[in-house]
């Protein structure tokens, strides 16, 4: 049987299908788990994709966190679940606590639409289990606030913690250390500001996010094996 | 109970970059304004609520403001705090 992915689904989501396209491409079966909806249905991973959730009201991601969805994207993320959080899906899941920071404007003031280069920096989480550091990854972004920001203390223990999963190779948004994506403690929660699944189909004119796609995968097959 | 009206200024922290305020700083010298400086853009929320006394209004709006209205890694938040009516007064005024 397919290890099965839940895409979760805002008001405002809007790559919830291209997440579910990009997952499927790579073996995996997906399903859309709409917010209200409290029950992840037995799903082996989740992502939270890209969009304007609750139309990013007061904050991007902030009114998001209250769904009731997230009490129990929490509980699996706790038990060692890969959550996966993908621009806005970032954001959402800073707001509520699994990654610490926060995104903020991008630094010129503009929304940015482009291909961006990303340094993978570790391959111990669950978005580049089966990549290799140092390999770079061509993959578009698509925000106006990924400028990722945290405390001085947060940073050095992301630093020290060898938490922060891709960088950018030429700093497109002001983002702290060129932070392009992070990781838990537990390695098993990620968010990134770029979007994997637009870069899955050489129709889409890059195949270079696969390799996050099928990690993640491969997280899920790994997580499933430790907790039976 | 009083009914209180809370006006919160919510503002980015001192160190975090404020682009809106940066390009507006930008934008007011092209304006003739060459004596300006320390532009912040942030935002202002005003709501009304019930409370027995000032001290719980406050506390209840501190609490929101710290779970809701700002997002303390990147956020400050001031709150203005005021009796706007008590019930007896409005009682007795007819």
């Amino acid at each position: 049987m397919s290890v099965r992915i839940g895409v979760v689904v805002f008001p405002g989501t809007n790559c919830e299908l291209d997440v579910l396209e990009g997952v499927e491409r790579v073996g995996a079966s997906g399903e859309l788990l709409w917010h209200a909806d409290a029950d992840l249905h037995g799903v082996d991973a989740v992502v939270v994709p890209g969009g304007f959730a609750h139309g990013d009201y007061l904050r991007t991601g902030a009114i998001a966190r209250f769904s009731p969805i997230m009490d129990s994207v929490r509980a699996f993320a706790d038990a060692g679940g890969p959550v996966v959080g993908i621009c806005n899906g970032f954001q959402v899941l800073t707001e509520a606590g699994l990654l610490p920071g926060a995104l903020q404007k991008n630094a010129g003031l503009k929304f940015l639409c482009e291909t961006a280069t990303l340094r993978v920096e570790t391959a111990a989480s669950a978005l580049t289990l089966l990549a290799r550091p140092g390999d770079e990854l061509r993959i578009p972004i698509n925000h106006f606030e990924g400028n990722y920001v945290c405390d001085p203390a947060t940073l050095e223990r992301l630093r020290a913690d060898e938490r922060i999963v891709l960088r950018y190779v030429d700093n497109p948004n002001g983002s702290l250390d060129d932070i392009a994506g992070i990781c838990s403690e537990g390695r098993n929660v990620v968010g990134l500001m770029p979007h994997p699944e637009r870069a899955s189909d050489t129709l889409l004119g890059s195949t270079d996010g696969v390799v996050l796609l099928r990690s993640l995968v491969a997280a899920a097959v790994a997580d499933l094996a430790a907790t039976g | 109970m009083t009914l209180f009206e809370a006006r919160i200024e919510i503002t980015h922290r001192p160190g975090i970059l404020d682009p809106q305020g940066a390009n507006v700083e930008r934008a007011l010298p092209a304006l003739g304004y060459q004596n300006v400086r320390d532009v912040r853009v942030g935002k202002s929320i005003r709501l009304v609520l019930d409370a027995p006394d000032a001290e719980t209004a406050a506390a209840q709006v501190e609490e929101m403001c710290h779970r809701l209205l700002a997002n303390p890694v990147i956020e400050h938040y001031a709150v203005e705090l005021m009796a706007i009516a008590a019930e007896p007064a409005e009682a007795s005024a007819r």
